[in-house]
């Protein structure tokens, strides 16, 4: 029996090890990091959301990329906790910078840069990405090939900043060297019977993940943090909505 | 080297700045005044008004009265001294000291100067020539002293040069105010009936003292040169400017990035020792067969740290086209500000990231352009286009707090697209609305938050803000503009909730 648990103990050490050595951080550096994800947590390596690591977004609608600026939104608060600045990427600048306010980000704190070219977008956020001083880098670039998405992973190695490519409508859902894949759905908020427009609810789909479980999580923003709905299966992904149903304020 | 000096008198300094400031004024008769114990005192008259016998000192109700139709302003004396200061600084290009003599003239220290220009009088006459063009009446002279420059170019002909030594014949037949002496010694020499300085330069000093006392001898002494006359030279703005010429000529990248590794080395320890930070700076290289090339750059903050001022230059050394080689390598810092470096280092990490990120957004401004970068601060507004403002540094701070009170939308439409609804009931939201084609239907609704224009910036229907949400989980915010009434209200759709 003790023979088993020191091999489970030694096999436990050496998942660390490696871990460690493909650039995910673990055990201690989590404490710092809490991302409020809740049990979503076990589907990541190690336990924790990676960082210092590229995250890759697809939004199929326009819809879709509220909920994911918004589910970015939300991490990078715990990113940005400790006064840092986040840089933002995008070609047609569409956020609305007060908003980050309701996810607990200083939006003064975030550098938006409005490039024309995607090529562009790409060298800064490659630029970005070297320097350790920024809490993050987010850019909204559609298409990426893997050799980019290479050269920004290889740059993150050195640097340890979190980076999120946020793609709207890309033309081919390739192979990127990101350590994830997300797609955030915008869910029906809860009201409970009373009128109006309840919390944001958001469904997170974690299509790829490096060395972790890949799954479907439902969101709900709320008092500046992210609470995980308890069952899916509570809440319907596409809840009918009766005409009785509807209500006005 | 026997000392020269040139000096410029600006005959209508006042006028001819006016005349520059206001073209239609050119070639008219008109004056310029200054309130004198209760009259109005003529300050200065154009050239014109001058050959009709105008001359300052004259009431303007007497010009007027000679003159109905002269044309009377107002003398701005902070001007005249302004640009006389700027004529000064404009000068430096001839010799490096150079004074003002208010209120309308120049003295120049030209000692070792005009054989650049190819001798004495192709200098004057180049720096005539160009303020002439500029639209000043000048005269000029060059003398061994201060004195008899002031005095040739006030009294004698126009552009006269003193040869060196020659000051007591060329002054002999000016009258005493060449001398520039106090009215009440001139009245006294006019009395005794002397017209001319010829007349008293060989009276024995003693006897000169006692009838005009000591400030006639001093006056003379300065003009003939044994006593030195000092000069106040106009302190020209600093020069960051490092030069490097090259043995044999430059071809290579290689090359060109050790050149300006080598300026900037130079030319950053100076900023070090003075405190200051480059913020634009120009690399030019001369080609040997005479063309230039140069590349500049910019940057956010004040910088002297070589390597980073290195990285950017180094994105623009492709725009070099060395050509045959290029033989001198100039760098300028042409916008130069402090650096309080020293009173940051108090919190030493905030301060290492936040010039690690503006050398960051230094490189990105030079690549894509500074206007691309933006940073926003919160604005007292409601109506959402207006409450946030652009600001484009790394230190500008929040004068109040980001307002939470009202949900605000994560993606805003940079203008809003008009949609159709179907709405039961006015002042209700709608049903349902069709955006490009496709029909949302509303299963949720919060509002309205009615938007007013600001009367005072902008007038206009008030805007309805409704939040809602489609019957698929996409949250939206509407808004009707204008109320229901006689006109139909619009709908639109302003941007996207999370």
């Amino acid at each position: 029996m003790s023979d088993l648990a020191e091999k489970k103990e030694i096999i436990r050490q050496l998942k660390e090890k490696i871990l460690s050595m493909e650039g995910f951080c673990t055990g201690a550096d989590s404490q710092l990091h809490d991302f409020g994800l809740g049990s979503m947590s076990a589907a990541f390596p190690g336990g924790t959301f990676p960082v210092g690591a590229i995250h890759e977004l697809i939004s199929s609608s326009e819809t879709c990329a509220a909920a994911a600026n918004g589910f970015m939104a939300g991490l990078l608060r715990t990113l940005m906790k400790r006064e840092g600045f986040c840089l933002w990427i995008s070609v047609g600048h569409k956020l609305f910078p007060p908003a980050l306010k309701f996810f607990g980000i200083e939006p003064h704190r975030v550098i938006f840069i409005d490039v024309r070219r995607e090529k562009d977008g790409l060298w800064i956020m490659e630029q970005g990405l070297k320097c350790n001083a920024l809490a993050a880098v987010v850019a909204e670039i559609r298409d990426i090939s893997f050799a980019e998405s290479r050269r920004l992973q290889l740059a993150v190695e050195t640097s340890k900043v979190t980076g999120f490519i946020h793609r709207l409508h890309p033309r081919t859902e390739n192979t990127l060297a990101c350590v994830s894949r997300w797609k955030i759905r915008p869910l029906a908020s809860w009201t409970d019977g009373l009128p109006g427009v309840g919390f944001p609810r958001l469904e997170v789909e974690l299509v790829k993940i490096r060395n972790g479980r890949p799954g479907i999580w439902q969101f709900e923003w709320r008092n500046r943090s992210f609470r995980l709905l308890p069952d899916r299966n509570q809440v319907a992904v596409k809840p009918a909505v009766s005409p009785k149903q509807r209500h006005y304020a | 080297m026997p000392k020269r000096y040139l000096y410029i008198w600006f005959r209508y300094l006042a006028t001819d700045r006016l005349a520059k400031v206001r073209p239609e004024l050119r070639g008219k008769s008109f004056l310029l005044y200054t309130p004198e114990h209760g009259r109005m005192v003529v300050k200065a008259s154009s050239r014109q008004l001058t050959k009709e016998g105008i001359s300052p000192g004259m009431v303007v109700a007497d010009v007027r009265a000679i003159l109905p139709s002269v044309e009377v302003f107002s003398a701005d004396t902070v001007a005249e001294e302004k640009l006389l200061n700027d004529l000064a600084e404009w000068c430096i290009r001839y010799c490096p000291v150079v004074a003002t003599d208010s209120p309308d003239g120049l003295i120049l220290d030209i000692s070792g100067c005009p054989h650049l220009w190819g001798g004495e009088l192709s200098y004057i006459q180049s720096i005539t020539n160009r303020l002439r063009k500029g639209g000043y009446e000048v005269r000029a002279a060059i003398a061994d002293t201060v004195g008899a420059a002031w005095a040739v170019a006030r009294y004698g002909r126009n552009e006269t040069i003193i040869e060196s030594g020659k000051q007591a014949e060329a002054l002999s037949s000016l009258p005493p105010a060449a001398l520039r002496l106090d009215d009440i010694i001139l009245q006294r020499m006019d009395k005794l009936g002397f017209r001319q300085i010829g007349q008293f330069v060989s009276i024995p000093r003693l006897n000169l003292r006692r009838r005009f006392g000591d400030a006639l001898l001093m006056r003379l002494d300065q003009v003939l040169g044994i006593l030195p006359e000092p000069l106040q030279p106009v302190q020209p703005a600093p020069v960051y400017l490092e030069r490097l010429p090259c043995l044999e000529p430059i071809r290579t990248v290689t090359g060109i990035e050790i050149a300006i590794k080598r300026l900037l080395e130079a030319l950053c320890e100076r900023f070090i020792q003075e405190g200051k930070g480059m913020r634009t700076g120009i690399l030019k290289g001369y080609r040997i067969d005479g063309e230039l090339e140069q590349i500049s750059i910019g940057t956010n903050r004040a910088s002297r740290n070589a390597i980073h001022l290195f990285k950017l230059f180094e994105l623009k050394i492709q725009e070099i086209e060395p050509a045959l080689g290029i033989e001198l390598f100039t760098l300028e810092a042409t916008l130069v500000e402090d650096v309080t470096e020293n009173q940051e280092a108090l919190w030493s990490t905030a301060n290492r990231d936040r010039t690690a990120i503006s050398e960051l957004l230094d490189n990105i401004a030079g690549k894509v352009g500074i206007q691309t970068i933006r940073r926003y601060l919160p604005q007292e507004h409601y109506w959402p286009e207006r409450s946030i403002k652009k600001v484009s540094s790394l230190d500008e701070q929040p004068e109040t707090e980001w307002p939470t009170d009202r949900f605000r939308p994560i993606h805003l439409l940079p203008k809003p697209e008009p949609v159709d609804v179907m709405v039961v009931l006015p002042d209700y939201p709608p049903m349902h609305f069709r955006y490009k084609g496709e029909i949302i239907r509303i299963a949720r609704a919060d509002g309205p938050e009615r938007i007013e224009q600001e009367w005072w910036l902008q007038n206009g229907p008030p805007r309805d803000y409704y939040r809602v949400e489609d019957d698929r989980g996409a949250r939206y915010w509407l808004f009707r503009l204008g109320l229901y009434g006689n006109k139909k209200p619009q709908w639109f759709l302003h941007g996207y909730f999370v």
